[in-house]
């Protein structure tokens, strides 16, 4: 299908969007796509196929490429087409291919933000030191050293109550 | 009315308003791509049960909509409000959606993820949007098993949203960069600082209204703190190049003859097709941002900018209405709201 907005090249980005109080979809090329801002998220991943078939033909010799999630099933050339992950077990099944995409992406590959309660014990305790940190910096930032001397306290209350809980569960653990 | 907007501070005749919207999955089901209808209906149960079985004062206040049960003119109105994405109301399916009584939170469930946390706040309130997403998240998490990795954060079903999950938003109006032909370099160059700018008005082409959304693009490796302080930090660049674009243009008699017509045609017109009120809302915003207009406030112009919208128009009238009587209604709509401002004479006609 050619670019609704250029007609010359590939449309590769489709774009749902309310016009007039209708539902209307748009088929669009990188370029155009881009022009328009749908480019940056989508185009490094999703519509990048040939780099994707690229490194999924690498992936071939191996003996990879038929390989499933055991979870949902999804092989990575599933992946790869949609752009679409098919369930967390994916991120962990093709952690290896989906790791050049994520650095292209993100210019990153780990995580330093919230943590969720299934991250495991103490999650809340590392979440509240993180703020903690932050505003620890702010409060040094704009010199106000006693806020920040309560900060730094807490940070070290919090710290030794995590030790604390890592150690307990270490001695239970033991005992078992 | 001018000494409140001053008193805003502040940005609201740039910005507005604010979105911070957080993208959640379950761990034991697959990512909605992979879900069959069934399987949709049980992580909607489980998550509307999450929301409106917990004991914080905040369930009781949410409401549950089961969006195959919209009509068409509902759930477009939905995203004229920016309430849901246009992909949500595409196929509806399985898909449920929890709203804030007062409408300042949304959260979609079964759109791209399980859960989309979303919260909107006027004018700029990035700190004041990010702590209550972070509440309801919060509160989410102590009931469900969200698929997370120490490594990765967040895991979705799109990998640009993994890590923190987090999109923060700011709704521009940029008239003046705009009518300058300065956007495109602006957007080439927020792409290097991994931000994105795009029309909110507008087929996928030309952006109307000249109402822009400014948003995060990378999510892994950026905490949620770093990520909102670089959007401020650049949206107040932007605002700044805005203002100072405005001033030039304050003095253009093309543009201000722009303006003024577009206040005439508000004010007499009987028939305002959406596009066209758009465009002249802009134009009255414009007016009213560099100090034309002192009696019109911002209030009053972003909500006319969504109540004029087809379906929210039809859904607040009760009843579908062919094109032209949606234009005489629009027409009518815009008329009364300016009418109970007085507006003066300008200081710059007397100049």
């Amino acid at each position: 299908m050619l670019c609704q907005a250029c007609e010359k090249r590939q449309a590769t980005t489709h774009i749902k969007t309310i016009v007039n109080g209708e539902l209307r979809e748009y088929y669009l090329c990188p370029e155009c796509a881009s022009k328009h801002g749908y480019g940056s998220f989508l185009g490094d991943f999703g519509l990048d196929i040939d780099k994707f078939f690229g490194s999924f033909m690498d992936t071939l010799g191996s003996g990879r490429a038929s390989r499933r999630c055991s979870f949902c099933g999804s092989s990575f050339e599933d992946i790869a087409k949609s752009g679409k992950v098919g369930c967390a077990k994916c991120y962990e099944e093709f952690y290896e291919e989906l790791l050049p995409s994520l650095r292209r992406i993100h210019g990153r590959t780990s995580h330093t933000g919230k943590l969720a309660g299934s991250a495991g014990t103490g999650v809340r305790i590392r979440n509240e030191i993180n703020k903690c940190r932050e505003e620890l910096e702010q409060a040094i930032k704009a010199q106000e050293f006693e806020k920040a001397a309560t900060l730094r306290d807490r940070i070290k209350e919090l710290e030794e109550g995590m030790k604390n809980t890592a150690s307990g569960e270490n001695a239970r653990r033991d005992q078992k | 009315m001018s000494d409140k907007i001053k008193k805003q501070g502040d940005i609201s005749d740039v910005v507005i308003s604010t979105r911070i919207r957080f993208a959640r999955n379950l761990r034991d089901y697959p990512f909605p791509c992979r879900l069959s209808d069934e399987k949709k209906c049980r992580v909607a149960a489980i998550v509307k049960e999450a929301a409106l079985g917990g004991h914080s004062a905040i369930s009781e206040r949410f409401r549950y909509i089961q969006m195959s049960e919209l009509t068409q003119e509902e759930a477009v109105s939905l995203v004229e409000r920016h309430l849901v994405s246009p992909e949500f109301i595409s196929d509806r399916q399985g898909r449920g959606l929890l709203i804030l009584d007062d409408e300042s939170v949304s959260i979609m469930i079964n759109e791209e993820d399980h859960i989309r946390i979303q919260v909107i706040r006027p004018n700029l309130d990035l700190e004041g949007a990010y702590d209550l997403a972070d509440k309801i998240d919060t509160l989410f998490d102590e009931q469900l098993n969200f698929a997370f990795s120490d490594k990765l954060g967040y895991l979705t079903q799109c990998p640009t949203n993994i890590g923190t999950g987090m999109r923060a938003s700011l709704m521009l109006h940029l008239p003046a960069l705009r009518e300058s032909g300065a956007m495109g370099k602006i957007t080439a160059s927020l792409a290097k600082l991994g931000l994105v700018i795009r029309g909110i008005y507008g087929e996928g082409t030309e952006p109307r209204g000249s109402v822009y959304q400014l948003s995060n693009q990378v999510t892994l490796g950026i905490s949620e703190k770093e990520a909102i302080g670089n959007l401020r930090d650049i949206a107040m660049q932007l605002i700044s190049q805005e203002r100072s674009a405005r001033e030039a243009m304050a003095k253009n008699i093309t543009v201000l003859d722009n303006i003024y017509r577009s206040f005439g045609i508000l004010q007499y017109a009987k028939l305002l097709s959406n596009d066209e009120c758009l465009k002249h809302l802009s134009y009255l915003r414009f007016g009213v941002e560099i100090g034309i207009f002192e009696n019109i406030d911002f209030d009053t112009i972003n909500h006319l900018m969504i109540q004029v919208q087809p379906a929210t128009l039809m859904k607040n009238i009760g009843k579908k209405l062919s094109p032209q009587e949606r234009d005489q209604i629009r027409a009518e709509l815009v008329r009364t709201a300016l009418s109970r401002k007085q507006v003066p004479a300008s200081r710059r006609l007397e100049n």
